[in-house]
C-alpha cells in the first residue's frame, strides 16, 4: 500500500515546508513566553489577598478554559484590531490569542504547583524567623518551581501542537503549508503522515525529557 | 493665559472629535504614503486570478492589475519608491483583514455584491463570471438538477455557496446530505480528487483554472448552465474615496492603453497552465462601460 | 469598536436561529459519541498500562505516545484525507462514499480515539495512587488478577479521577470545534457561516461562546454532585495533569 508514496514530493518542497516550520517555531515560542509571563502575572493575582481581584482573574481563567482555541482564535482574530485601533497582522493577532488563552492555563499549574507547598512549611520557616518574603524566596518558589516544570513543559507541548489550529485564518504555519502542497499536487498521504512524524517525534522527545524532569526533580 | 488654554483644549477636543468622525476617511492612502509600503491579499489556488506561483509567490491576472496601482500610488503619492507586501487570505479572512487595516486591497477573486458592499468598497468589475459545477467527465453531471443523493462541495463564504442553496432549494434537488462546506479551493479540490464528493461548486472562470492546474486535466469537466452572477472586483476598506478614484482611474488607464487586454491574454490565453479562456463580448464590453471619460 | 453596528435581532431570524440551533446540537452530538469511544477505550488502555502482562503494558503505552504526540487536527486529516486511501480500494470507497454522515463519523472517530489517549492517563494514574498493598490484599483473599481489578482498584480509581475525567469530557466537548475543518457544520462553524451571511461576528461569537460557557457551567456544577455523593471518606482527588 505505500508502493505509490512518492517521497520526493516531500524534497522537492523542502524550504516552502521549512518556512512554514519556522513559523510554527516561532509562534510556539512568543507564545510560550507571553503565556508564562502573563501565567505568573494571573497566578500571583489569583492569589492575592485583595479577594474582588483575585476573583476576576478566576473569572477570566475560567472564561477562557471553557471556549474552543478555534473559537478563541476567531474572536481576536476579528476583535484584536478593532480593540488596537490599527492594523495588525493576523499573525499578531493569533499570537495575543495563544498568549491570553494559554496563560489561562500556565496560571492554573503555576497556582498548583505553590499551593502543592504544604502549608506547615510555610508556619516552620516564619517559625524559625524568616520574613515573609524570605520563605517565599527560599522556601515555597524552590518546591513550587520543581513541581511545576515538568508541568510547564508539558503544557508547552500541547501549546505546539496547538499552533497547528492557525490552520483556520490561513496563517501559513507548517500544518497549512503542507496543506497547500498536499493539495495543489493531489498528494494528501505523503504531506499528512510527514507532518503527523515530525510532529511526534518532536512532542514525543520533548515529553520523556519532561518525564526526565519530573522522575529528577519530584519531591 | 486661562482663555488661550481653553482656546487650546476647545481645539483639541474639536480636533479629536472631527478627527473621529472621519477616522475611516482614506485612511488607505495616508497609511502608504506613510509606510512606503501596499498590503495585497491574495489567494492561495484561485487560478489563474490570484494563485501561488510555482516559486511559491502570488501572482495572477488580479495580482498584476494591482501591481499597476501599486505603480499609480507611488506616482500619486511622488513616493521614491513603494514596496508591494503579500498576504494570504481565504473567504472567511478576507473581510476581516481588510476592515481591521491588515491588508490595503484584496486582488484576487471576490464578487462585488451588495451585501458586502456594507461593510467594505470594490473597484470596478474587472472580470465577470457566474457559479458553475466542476465534475469528473465519468460522473454523468451535466447540470446542478443530475446532484440528486450525489455530494456537492462549497468553499463557506462565497456567493457559489449561496446561489447552489438557493438553486437546490427552489428546485427541490435531493444532494445527499448538506453542502460540504470546506475552507478554500485546495480543500474543495481535495475532496474531488478522493472522490469524497462528486461536484464542486464555484465560478467557472476558477474551476476552468482548478482544471488547468490539476495534475490531469482531463479527468475534469466544467459543467451546467451559470446559475449565479459574479462580477468581480478588487476589495477596499470603505470610506476611501481617494484610494478607489485611484484604483478605478488606474483601471481606465489600462483599459484605454490596451494594456488590460494584453494582462488578461497573458493569463488567459492560454495562460500559464493552459487554461484557454479567450476574453469574451461581455467582458470586453464591461471594459468599455467602466472606461470613463476624463 | 464605536464604529460597529450591533445587530441583535438578526439571531432570532431564520435561517440563523436554525443554523445556531443545529449546530449545537451537533456539537453536543460529537462530544457525547465521541465520549462513547473514548471512556471504555480509554479506561481499557489505562488497566493494560497497570497490567502485569508486559505486552500490554507495552501496547498501552504505545498507543498513549501516538496519539497525545500529534496535533488533533493532524490527526483528523489523517483520518479524513489518508486512511481511507490506505484501506483497500472497497473500503477506502465505502467509507468516503456509503457511509453515512461520513464527516461527522470521521470526526467522532477522530476525536474519541484522541480522547482515548487521555482517560487511559487518567485511569492509569487513577490505579497508580491506589497503595499496591489493596492489590495485594486482593490476591491474598484470594480473588484472581480480574477480580481485583473488578471489586478493589477500579471502584477506586473511577472515584478519585472524576475532576481530571471532566475536564477531559469537556476538552472533548471543546475540541469537537475541530470537526469545522473538515466540513461539520458544528456550533463554532455555524458562528462563521453566520458571520459570512449577516457580518455580525460579534453577535454569532458571542452566542456560542455563551453556549459554550454554559454547558461547560452546567457540566462542572453535575459533575461536582456526582463527586461529592461518590467520594471515599479520608481521601483526596488524584489524576494526572
Amino acid at each position: 500500500m505505500f508502493g505509490s508514496f512518492d517521497f520526493g514530493i516531500l524534497l522537492a518542497n523542502a524550504p516552502f515546508l521549512w518556512n512554514g516550520m519556522l513559523l510554527t517555531l516561532q509562534l510556539t515560542a512568543l507564545a510560550v513566553t507571553g503565556g508564562l509571563l502573563l501565567g505568573v502575572v494571573l497566578a500571583v493575582l489569583r492569589l492575592s489577598p485583595i479577594k474582588p481581584l483575585a476573583w476576576v482573574v478566576e473569572a477570566y481563567v475560567n472564561f477562557l478554559r471553557s471556549m474552543p482555541l478555534i473559537l478563541v482564535i476567531f474572536w481576536f482574530y476579528t476583535l484584536v484590531p478593532k480593540l488596537i485601533g490599527r492594523p495588525v497582522s493576523g499573525f499578531y493577532s493569533v499570537l495575543i490569542a495563544f498568549v491570553m488563552f494559554e496563560a489561562a492555563y500556565y496560571s492554573e499549574i503555576i497556582r498548583a504547583g505553590i499551593s502543592s507547598v504544604r502549608r506547615g512549611q510555610i508556619s516552620a520557616a516564619m517559625a524559625l524567623g524568616l520574613t515573609k518574603m524570605q520563605s517565599m524566596r527560599y522556601v515555597i518558589l524552590p518546591q513550587a518551581v520543581r513541581n511545576m516544570v515538568p508541568v510547564l513543559l508539558t503544557q508547552s507541548i500541547v501549546m505546539l501542537q496547538d499552533t497547528s489550529l492557525v490552520y483556520v485564518v490561513g496563517l501559513r504555519d507548517f500544518l497549512t503549508s503542507a496543506d497547500i502542497v498536499a493539495s495543489r499536487d493531489n498528494r494528501p498521504t505523503e504531506l499528512y503522515m510527514f507532518v503527523a512524524i515530525v510532529f511526534l517525534v518532536i512532542c514525543f522527545s520533548a515529553s520523556r525529557l519532561a518525564n526526565q524532569l519530573r522522575r529528577r526533580y519530584s519531591l | 493665559m486661562k482663555r488661550i488654554l481653553g482656546t487650546v483644549v476647545a481645539v483639541t477636543v474639536l480636533a479629536a472629535l472631527s478627527g473621529a468622525a472621519t477616522a475611516q476617511d482614506g485612511l488607505v492612502m495616508k497609511r502608504i504614503a506613510e509606510t512606503k509600503t501596499i498590503t495585497i491579499g491574495h489567494r492561495d489556488a484561485s487560478v489563474p486570478l490570484s494563485y501561488l506561483g510555482p516559486d511559491g509567490k502570488a501572482q495572477g491576472y488580479s495580482i498584476d492589475i494591482c501591481l499597476k496601482i501599486a505603480d499609480a500610488a507611488k506616482e500619486e503619492l511622488k513616493l521614491d519608491k513603494i514596496e508591494v507586501k503579500f498576504v494570504p487570505l481565504t473567504p472567511q479572512t478576507r473581510i476581516p483583514l481588510l476592515t481591521a487595516g491588515t491588508v490595503d486591497i484584496i486582488c484576487e477573486s471576490s464578487t462585488h455584491t451588495l451585501g458586502r458592499l456594507r461593510q467594505i468598497s470594490f473597484l470596478n468589475t474587472t472580470f465577470l463570471t457566474g457559479s458553475k459545477l466542476l465534475v469528473r467527465k465519468t460522473s454523468g453531471i451535466k447540470k446542478i438538477e443530475d446532484m440528486t443523493d450525489k455530494v456537492l462541495v462549497a468553499v463557506l463564504g462565497t456567493t457559489n455557496e449561496k446561489a447552489a442553496q438557493v438553486e437546490i432549494d427552489t428546485k427541490k434537488i435531493k444532494i445527499k446530505g448538506e453542502i460540504v462546506k470546506v475552507k478554500d479551493h485546495s480543500q474543495a479540490m481535495l475532496n474531488l480528487e478522493q472522490e469524497r464528493a462528486d461536484a464542486y461548486v464555484s465560478d467557472d472562470v476558477v474551476l476552468y483554472g482548478l482544471k488547468s492546474a490539476s495534475k490531469n486535466p482531463d479527468e475534469w469537466e466544467v459543467v451546467g448552465p451559470y446559475f449565479s452572477y459574479d462580477p468581480y472586483g478588487m476589495m477596499i476598506p470603505r470610506n476611501n474615496d481617494d484610494f478607489r478614484l485611484l484604483g478605478n482611474k488606474t483601471i481606465t488607464r489600462l483599459i484605454q492603453s490596451g494594456e488590460m487586454e494584453a494582462i488578461y491574454k497573458k493569463w488567459f490565453e492560454p495562460g500559464p497552465t493552459k487554461i484557454n479562456y479567450p476574453l469574451s463580448d461581455r467582458l470586453k464590453e464591461n471594459f468599455q462601460l467602466i472606461a470613463l471619460p476624463d | 469598536m464605536g464604529s460597529y453596528n450591533w445587530n441583535w435581532p438578526i439571531l432570532l431570524k431564520e435561517p440563523y436561529f436554525g443554523w445556531i440551533v443545529s449546530g449545537f446540537g451537533k456539537t453536543i452530538l460529537i462530544a457525547v459519541f465521541a465520549w462513547a469511544i473514548a471512556f471504555p477505550l480509554g479506561s481499557a488502555i489505562g488497566i493494560a498500562r497497570t497490567a502485569d502482562n508486559r505486552a500490554l503494558r507495552l501496547a498501552g503505552t504505545v498507543y498513549v505516545d501516538i496519539f497525545r504526540n500529534i496535533p488533533l487536527l493532524v490527526q483528523m486529516f489523517l483520518w479524513y484525507f489518508v486512511v481511507p486511501e490506505l484501506l483497500p480500494a472497497d473500503w477506502g470507497r465505502w467509507v468516503k462514499r456509503d457511509m453515512p454522515y461520513p464527516q461527522f463519523i470521521t470526526a467522532v472517530a477522530c476525536l474519541g480515539l484522541y480522547t482515548a489517549s487521555r482517560v487511559g492517563e487518567q485511569v492509569r494514574s487513577g490505579i497508580e495512587a491506589i497503595p499496591r498493598g489493596q492489590r495485594d490484599a486482593g490476591l491474598a483473599m484470594g480473588l484472581t488478577p480480574t477480580q481485583v481489578y473488578r471489586y478493589v482498584l477500579i471502584p477506586v480509581a473511577y472515584r478519585t479521577i472524576i475532576p481530571p475525567l471532566t475536564s477531559d469530557f469537556l476538552g472533548v466537548f471543546k475540541n469537537s470545534s475541530l470537526a469545522l475543518t473538515i466540513g461539520v457544520l458544528e456550533l463554532t462553524s455555524q458562528a462563521r457561516q453566520i458571520e459570512e451571511y449577516t457580518f455580525a461576528a460579534f453577535e454569532a461569537f458571542t452566542v456560542a461562546t455563551v453556549l459554550y460557557c454554559l454547558v461547560t457551567g452546567l457540566v462542572i456544577v453535575i459533575m461536582r454532585i456526582v463527586e461529592s455523593r461518590t467520594r471515599i471518606a479520608g481521601t483526596i482527588a488524584v489524576g494526572a495533569q
